[in-house]
This record gives C-alpha cells, sequence and structure tokens, in this order.
C-alpha cells in the first residue's frame, strides 16, 4: 500500500518551515542495505584505521609516556587515554566519509535522489534517510572500536556502556554536517575541503593530548570544534568522568546534527525540486 | 476512469468494452471524476527565463496523449510540473483533481515517471530496482517480490534479473527505467522522450510494450520529438513551439488541418534549389524550402511530379510520400523538428 503522510503529521510539517516527506527515510536506508551487500568489503576497510591508530599510538607512544591526567584530573595510561578520542574519531570517520563522498556521487552523478524525489519520497526523507544510514555506519564502527578497546583491557567504567550510543550520536552530528556541506559542493575538487576540515580536527580536538597542553587562546578554538565535543564526551563515559558538564557536549552535538537534517533536506529541496 | 494493473487480462465483450477478468491486486481510491490532468495557463520560468508560457491541456482517463516540440520547446519543464517535482511558476494545474502544490506526495503516489534520463540504480541489480523502487512507494516486501517479477516479464528481462544494471544496453535500461515507472500499478504514466537513443527495433518493442499499456487502460503522457512515435502512440496531442501550444488534435486531424495529404520531396545540387523552386510557383498548394531539399505539398503528389517535369524540373531524386506531423510542425512553426 502506499502510506500516505498522516494527515497530523503533514499539517504539522506544513506550517514549520520542514521539507515535505512521506515518512519512508527507512526505505532510503533499505536501498543501502540492499546496495551494500555487494560491497560489503568497502565495510571493513572503515574499522581497521581507528584500531591501527589505537595500537601504534597506544602502544607505541604509550611506552614512551608512562601517565597521562585528563582536564578533569584523572591519571591514566596514554592507551586508556586515547582510546575514547579515537573511538569519537571512528564514529566521524565513518559518518563523513558516507555522507560526502556517497552524497556527492548519488547526488550529482547517478541521479539518485531525482529517481527518489519523483515517488511519494519527499527531500526530508532523503535527509533523514541517507544520514541515518551514514550514522549507522560510523555507529557499525564505533562499536566494533569499542569491543576491541574492551578486549584489550582499556575500559574500565560501566559507564562505557553509553560509549556506543554517544558514538551514534557524534556519528549522527558528523552525518548530518557532512551531507548538508556536500549539497554545496559542485566538483570532486572541493573534498579537498573535507580533508582540510577533518584532519586538522583528527590532530587536534584535544585527541592525542589533553586540552590544558594547548596555549590558552588555542583552547577557546579548540572548544569550538565539533570532534571536540565528541572526544570529550567519549573520554568522560569511558573513563567514567561523568558530570553534568557532558550533557553541554550532548547540547552542542544535537543543535549540529538538527542544523545539518535541515540544512540537507532544504538543499536537496532547493537542487531538486525547482 | 479504468486503469488496471498491468498482467490483468483484458477481455474485450460483445459491445466492445473491456473488463477485467481479474481484480486488480490493489484497491485504488474512488475514481477521480473530471480530467485527470488539467493545466490552465500553465506556466514555468527560471529566473528571467519562460520555458512554459500558459499552456491549456485536458487529458481524460485512458487517453493517450502527447507532447510533440523540438529542443528546448518545454516538454520536460511541463512533465516536471506535472510530475509534482517542479513548483508550478503560474496558472493552474491539478493531477487527479490535487494540487501538486499541497498534494505531491498523494500524486506521486498514483503516477508512473520514465524521465528522459535514465536513473536506474547503477549499484543494484535489474529486479532490485524494482524492489527498491516499489518500497519507495510504502509497498510490502511481498508485494514488490510479485510485482516485480510480472514487470521483468513485461520488460522481457526476466534472464537478466540478477545481473547489474550497467551493462545492459540502452533498449534494455529503457525498458528497465519503464517497468519500474509501473511497480506502483500508476493510474497515469508519464513518459519523457521514452525512446530517444534507441534503434530502430528497440523503439519497436518499446512502442509494442506502449501500446499494451495503452490497451489495458494507463492513461500515458507522452513527449516526444518523433513524429512517428506520436503517430503511434497518441490518440490526441499538442504541438509546443518555445513554451507555447501551436496546434493541439489528433495526429490524422493535425495532418488534415495543416498539411495536403502527400508531400513530393525534391532535391537538388545543395546550391541552385532558388531557380527550381521559383518555376514551382503554382504547383501544389504549398512550397516549403528546406537547406537541402524542396517540399511540395499536393493532394496528389505523382500528379504534381508530373507537371514538375513538363516545367523541365530535373531533380537529383524525387519521393511522395504521405504527409506526417513533420510537415504539421513544419508547416506550423517553419521549422524542422530532428535537424
Ligand atoms: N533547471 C533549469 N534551469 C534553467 N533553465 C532551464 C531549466 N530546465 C530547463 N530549462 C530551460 O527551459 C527550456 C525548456 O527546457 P525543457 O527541458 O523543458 O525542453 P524540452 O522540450 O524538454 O527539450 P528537449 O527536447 O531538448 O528535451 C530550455 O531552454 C532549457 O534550457
Ligand atoms: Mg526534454
Amino acid at each position: 500500500m502506499s502510506a500516505p503522510p498522516l494527515p497530523a503529521v503533514s499539517r504539522v510539517t506544513r506550517a514549520l518551515p520542514i521539507p515535505a516527506g512521506a515518512g519512508l527515510a527507512r526505505m532510503v536506508v533499505l536501498r543501502n542495505v540492499t546496495s551494500f551487500r555487494h560491497g560489503w568489503i568497502a565495510l571493513i576497510s572503515g574499522f581497521f584505521e581507528p584500531v591501527l591508530y589505537l595500537f601504534s599510538l597506544g602502544v607505541g607512544v604509550g611506552a614512551l609516556v608512562p601517565s597521562v591526567t585528563t582536564d578533569r584530573g584523572s591519571v591514566v595510561t596514554y592507551a586508556a587515554f586515547v582510546a575514547p578520542a579515537l573511538l569519537a574519531a571512528s564514529a566521524m570517520n565513518g559518518a563523513v566519509f558516507d555522507s560526502t563522498f556517497n552524497v556527492f556521487f548519488k547526488l550529482r552523478y547517478a541521479k539518485l535522489y531525482d529517481g527518489m524525489l519523483a515517488t511519494p519520497l519527499g527531500p526530508r526523507d532523503v535527509a533523514v534517510g541517507e544520514i541515518a544510514w551514514s550514522l549507522g555506519r560510523g555507529g557499525i564502527y564505533s562499536g566494533l572500536f569499542l569491543l576491541v578497546a574492551v578486549l584489550a583491557g582499556l575500559v574500565h567504567s560501566w559507564w562505557s556502556l553509553l560509549g556506543l550510543p554517544a558514538a551514534v550520536f557524534i556519528a549522527f552530528a558528523f552525518a548530518a554536517v557532512g551531507m548538508f556541506a556536500t549539497t554545496f559542493m559542485t566538483s570532486w575538487v572541493h573534498f579537498e575541503y573535507v580533508t582540510l576540515a577533518i584532519q586538522p580536527m583528527f590532530l587536534f580536538s584535544a585527541t592525542f593530548f589533553p586540552l590544558s597542553t594547548y596555549p590558552g587562546l588555542l583552547q577557546w578554538l579548540v572548544r569550538l570544534t565539533p570532534l571536540y565535543h565528541g572526544v570529550a564526551l567519549e573520554r568522560g563515559l569511558l573513563l567514567g568522568e561523568v558530570g553534568a558538564g557532558l550533557l553541554w557536549h550532548v547540547g552542542y552535538l544535537l543543535a549540529l546534527g538538527l542544523v545539518g537534517v535541515l540544512g540537507a533536506a532544504r538543499r536537496i529541496e532547493g537542487l531538486l525540486l525547482r | 476512469m479504468r486503469s488496471l494493473p498491468f498482467g490483468t487480462v483484458v477481455r474485450v465483450t460483445a459491445n466492445g468494452s473491456a473488463t477485467p477478468a481479474e481484480r486488480p491486486t490493489r484497491r485504488r481510491p474512488a475514481p477521480t471524476s473530471g480530467p485527470i490532468l488539467l493545466a490552465r495557463g500553465l506556466r514555468k520560468t527560471f529566473g528571467e527565463f519562460t520555458a512554459v508560457d500558459g499552456i491549456d491541456v485536458e487529458v481524460q482517463a485512458g487517453e493517450s496523449f502527447g507532447f510533440l516540440g523540438p529542443n528546448g520547446a518545454g516538454k520536460s519543464s511541463t512533465m516536471r510540473m506535472v510530475g509534482a517535482v517542479s513548483p508550478v511558476s503560474g496558472g493552474e494545474l491539478r493531477i487527479f483533481g490535487l494540487d501538486p502544490a499541497s498534494d505531491g506526495p498523494a500524486i506521486r503516489a498514483r503516477l508512473g515517471v520514465c524521465p528522459q534520463t535514465d536513473n536506474l540504480d547503477d549499484e543494484l541489480t535489474v529486479e532490485e530496482n524494482l524492489w527498491i523502487y516499489g518500497r519507495y512507494f510504502g509497498l510490502s516486501r511481498a508485494q514488490v517480490r510479485e510485482r516485480a517479477a510480472e514487470l521483468l516479464e513485461f520488460a522481457q528481462l526476466t534472464d537478466r534479473a540478477g545481473d547489474k544494471v550497467e551493462p545492459l544496453s540502452g533498449g534494455m535500461k529503457r525498458r528497465l527505467t519503464i517497468a519500474r515507472s509501473l511497480i506502483n500499478n500508476p493510474e497515469l504514466l508519464l513518459l519523457d522522450e521514452p525512446t530517444t537513443g534507441l534503434d530502430p527495433q528497440a523503439r519497436h518493442v518499446l512502442w509494442d510494450r506502449l501500446f499494451r499499456l495503452k490497451r489495458s487502460g494507463v492513461t500515458l503522457v507522452i513527449t516526444t520529438h518523433y513524429m512517428d512515435e506520436a503517430e503511434q502512440l497518441c490518440d490526441r496531442l499538442v504541438v509546443m513551439d518555445h513554451g507555447r501550444i501551436v496546434a493541439e488534435g489528433s495526429p490524422r486531424d493535425l495532418i488534415a488541418r495543416y498539411s495536403t495529404r502527400e508531400v513530393l520531396e525534391l532535391r537538388f545540387d545543395a546550391d541552385d534549389q532558388a531557380a527550381p523552386a521559383a518555376a514551382l510557383a503554382g504547383v501544389g498548394e504549398r512550397l516549403e524550402v528546406l537547406p537541402d531539399r524542396l517540399l511540395l505539398y499536393a493532394h496528389d503528389g505523382d500528379a504534381a511530379l508530373s507537371a514538375a517535369s513538363a516545367r523541365g524540373i530535373r531533380p537529383l531524386s524525387a519521393l511522395v510520400r504521405r504527409s506526417t506531423l513533420e510537415d504539421v510542425f513544419l508547416h506550423l512553426t517553419g521549422r524542422t523538428l530532428v535537424d
């Protein structure tokens, strides 16, 4: 049965500046799952990178640095210090890769969304569906990474159980912003900007050394980056340094994600429904 | 309104009306009274540019309707508005009596769309393309599997079901696109240049498929710049040029109204057409001078050819043929359709 949107829902979405959708975003996810059944190898590669970092840095650098004092004052091994950061980064990488490269290809070359929008699906379904898939991908990488971290004996707090939902949340924020940004790209050259944004963030979001090691002004700059909030959130959970302050990071990522979803849906609407 | 899912066997009863031999697999909303497609003063602008400039169109259920026009006439722009994926810039548009601005999803749920350029999902197999597209309409897994099997048969692609889409031939891709557009049992099928770029044989196969659909009661709206296609498939058509409708009627009406029964085509050495053109004055009803030939419109082409010979005209080649929509278009716009 073709399911028309519920009258109440469509009345609300019509009143708000939210692009139209038919509540069928899950079918976009289903499309991606079907497609990846043919190329699941591509899913595997994204998993190894953070694991390799964990062992090269955690074990290698960890041998030189006996312990680290976190910004919240705990003293931990270097491996335990970087593991949460790499967890956040793996969520970011999985989500950003999918929501930029893959979305760009579908939008500009395969014209997949044009096909979707000829059905009851609306731009909101496309945006929500793609972002859900990307965050799922980020979530899978993070889940596997967390498992490796647990097996490596780097995780001790029960709060770490929340590390996975938190990673999915981080993936959500990055997938949404990634897709939004992608709608502005018109050529593959523009992906240099993605790399330009991701790499420094990966290195300097208090990932590999505590925020306190940065000079004062730079600390504020770091605090503005989204990955910093992801790292701080995961570190708080995995090291059991939990406090109300973590909600601030949650709020930042949530706001970023919502702006991304709305922006992406609006842009898809503007680009394809003219 | 009679719209049956493809695959329903239709028997023609004694009085000539078709009745379904099976019940449709899916219940339809109550038949829309009034035209399936209604446009009044419909306009589409892109910035300063006007692509569709106030057209009036009415298509009834079960009809097969064509938009004929050269490149840039505004056919695709019109089709996209009808497909509820392009906002109307002015005028009124109703599909199934609904307004695309407010009921886009409800309209699209009842439409099948075959866009000008294929946008099949290259990362999926042939059958997955049908399944997934059906799911976009909210159909269940079981429904899309059943329907896809029928449609693969219809598109003669059953033996390619598990193959990737990429290596299919152009004709196969087009047939798959049309099959895909039928996954939701549409009441109205929009075909934007369904056979452009196909070889003659592939075109005939497609025409045959479209003809069957038409017989099963699906309303077709087709754009084309092929005359023979319009003549084959359309009950009624409009000729579009520069975003406007310049003529409307059945192919036969249009030919009768805007052309003669026969046409005499004369070819000369490229440079000296002026002399024979002048010498032909008074022969036939009308003369069109094209860059590469003269077209002499006459009721009796052979008689016109004799008259030309009597005047000492010696063409490189001479051909008498029946008038087509191409001639109608030439007469209406002074230009050929496919150049
Ligand atoms: N998105 C757009 N932005 C700006 N101009 C457009 C857009 N889409 C179409 N046009 C212009 O509108 C005019 C009509 O285009 P349209 O695609 O409707 O023509 P058509 O009759 O389908 O032609 P063809 O036979 O080449 O497919 C063209 O001049 C085209 O350049
Ligand atoms: Mg066109």
